[in-house]
């Protein structure tokens, strides 16, 4: 596994990129821009500095400073074993993502990172595993994927479930056709509300999961996506006997330093940069159900 | 019908997982009037605003529900499947269609007959109520599955 576990105060950024002040961002190149849906784009990106390079752990994400503009935590949805690319899946929502969206190739950003703890694909080993992904949430579950896939004796069955408000809101869509030939996994599709051009499943993504094939106690759960749509999954998910500390939820807070110092995005007794953003069910299912924590 | 394919019918409807522990004999009263179809894909079962004057059991295929959106084409709101049941609007009066179902899937059905049905619960109260306690949950899933939609949870 090309997983370096990265600490987020003890990250080593590979070659080139010598002792860095944590703040101070490395700069990388647009290499491509691929538009995945109307508001969302995924960008590759090389490093500009000769030989530097980014080790990363599925789940972690990067701090992506836009010069001029401002600074965004966004995942990383690339593939751990080519840390010489970097891939970043933006959706414009604000100030910085739009201009993230906007770059084209050629333009340059400045990256800090990565950071976080990542998704505990080890701790999947052995057992089936339950993918549930909602809109904009496969980006940060697809380097694990990957790892799953290339492991994928590994596991027992893999399940996964992904959902988006429309068809046209599904991202990495050509991908996705693919792993539907795949005859080592199930995955099953759904949208909130379709048009007639649409001949796949409509419904909320919990409603996929009694159907879904996988042994409960056994199972692994990985959950992304808005975070209500992360609370009814984990609630569908622990109903049908997945252990609270087997789910995973990958928490979005806004993030300053990403390195722990700040504060900025405590949530509970968790720092999201520092601790998360994947954090288990039975940790975040109480302070889930508080409305503003 | 004949009776053989009354009887054949009864079988199937037996071995649909809604009806899996319902009594036989009062299953055969209900669907003394039922029948297999077939639908293509974009087909109509049910029109809004018509008669429900059957409902549906899903043997094969998938069904888009779909609401009609004044003049501009209807937008899928849920579909059923295979092991699922499809309608009660014929439980309830006026006993009209909420919604249009198309087959998004070549799809096939037993459709019962909703007179027949409605007048097999009441003769057999003991059934009614076991039937109505199977159908409440399908209906509080859907209410549920519903108030989710409305909260647009990929839309934050
Ligand atoms: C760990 C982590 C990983 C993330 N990964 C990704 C990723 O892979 N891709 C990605 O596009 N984003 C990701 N995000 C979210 C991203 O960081 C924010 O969308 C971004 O910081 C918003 O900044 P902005 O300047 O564009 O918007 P602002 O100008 O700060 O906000 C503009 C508007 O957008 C709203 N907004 C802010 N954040 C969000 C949000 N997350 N979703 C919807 N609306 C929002 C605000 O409420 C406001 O109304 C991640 C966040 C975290 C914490
Ligand atoms: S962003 Fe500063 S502590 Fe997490």
């Amino acid at each position: 596994m090309a997983t370096d576990a990265i600490h987020p105060q003890t990250h080593s950024h590979g070659a080139g990129s010598g002792a860095a002040h944590p703040f101070a961002p490395r700069p990388f190149v647009v290499t491509a821009r691929t538009q995945e849906t109307p508001d969302t784009v995924t960008l590759r990106l090389a490093p500009k500095l000769s030989g530097d390079r980014l080790s990363f752990k599925g789940g972690q994400f990067n701090m992506v400073y836009v010069f001029g503009v401002g600074e965004s935590a966004i995942s990383i949805s690339g593939d751990t074993t080519h840390p010489e690319e970097l891939v970043h899946t933006v959706r414009a929502v604000g100030k910085v993502t739009n201009a993230l969206a906007a770059l084209t190739p050629g333009a340059v950003v400045g990256i800090r990172g990565p950071y976080g703890q990542g998704w505990p694909l080890d701790s999947a080993r052995g057992r089936d595993v339950v993918i549930v992904a909602g809109g904009l949430g496969l980006p940060p579950l697809r380097p694990t994927l990957y790892e799953i896939f290339r492991h994928r004796e590994s596991f027992g069955r893999v399940e996964i479930i992904y959902g988006a408000r429309t068809p046209k809101d599904l991202v990495f869509a050509e991908e996705v056709r693919t792993w539907l030939q795949r005859s080592d996994l199930r995955i099953q599709i759904t949208v909130d509300a379709a048009g007639r051009d649409w001949n796949g499943d409509v419904g909320v993504v919990t409603v996929r999961i009694p159907d879904a094939r996988f042994d409960a106690p056994n199972t692994t759960a990985f959950v992304c996506g808005p975070e209500i749509m992360m609370k009814f999954t984990a609630q569908a998910l622990a109903q049908r006997g997945v252990p609270t500390e087997s789910i995973w939820l990958s928490m979005e807070r806004n993030m300053k330093c990403a390195l722990g110092f700040c504060g900025h995005c405590q949530y509970g007794p968790s720092f999201v940069c520092r601790d998360g953003p994947c954090l288990p069910y039975k940790t975040l299912a109480p302070l889930l159900a508080v409305k503003e924590v | 019908m004949t009776a053989t394919a009354s009887e054949a019918i009864a079988d199937r409807v037996l071995r649909h997982p809604f009806f899996v522990d319902i009594d036989p004999t009062l299953v055969h009263a209900m669907v003394s009037k039922a029948e297999e179809r077939s639908y293509d894909v974009g087909e109509m079962l049910v029109h809004e605003g018509r008669p429900a004057e059957e409902f549906f059991l899903v043997i094969e295929g998938k069904i888009a529900l779909e609401v009609g959106a004044g003049d501009r084409p209807g937008i899928t709101v849920e579909t059923i499947e295979k092991g699922e049941i499809l309608g009660w609007s014929w439980l309830v009066a006026p006993y009209r269609w909420r919604f249009d179902a198309r087959a998004s899937k070549p799809t096939k059905v037993i459709a019962i007959n909703a007179a027949a049905a409605r007048y097999a619960l009441a003769a057999h109260p003991a059934f009614g109520y076991h039937f109505l306690m199977k159908l409440l949950p399908v209906i509080a899933d859907r209410l549920e599955n519903t108030r989710v939609q409305l909260l647009d949870i990929h839309g934050h």
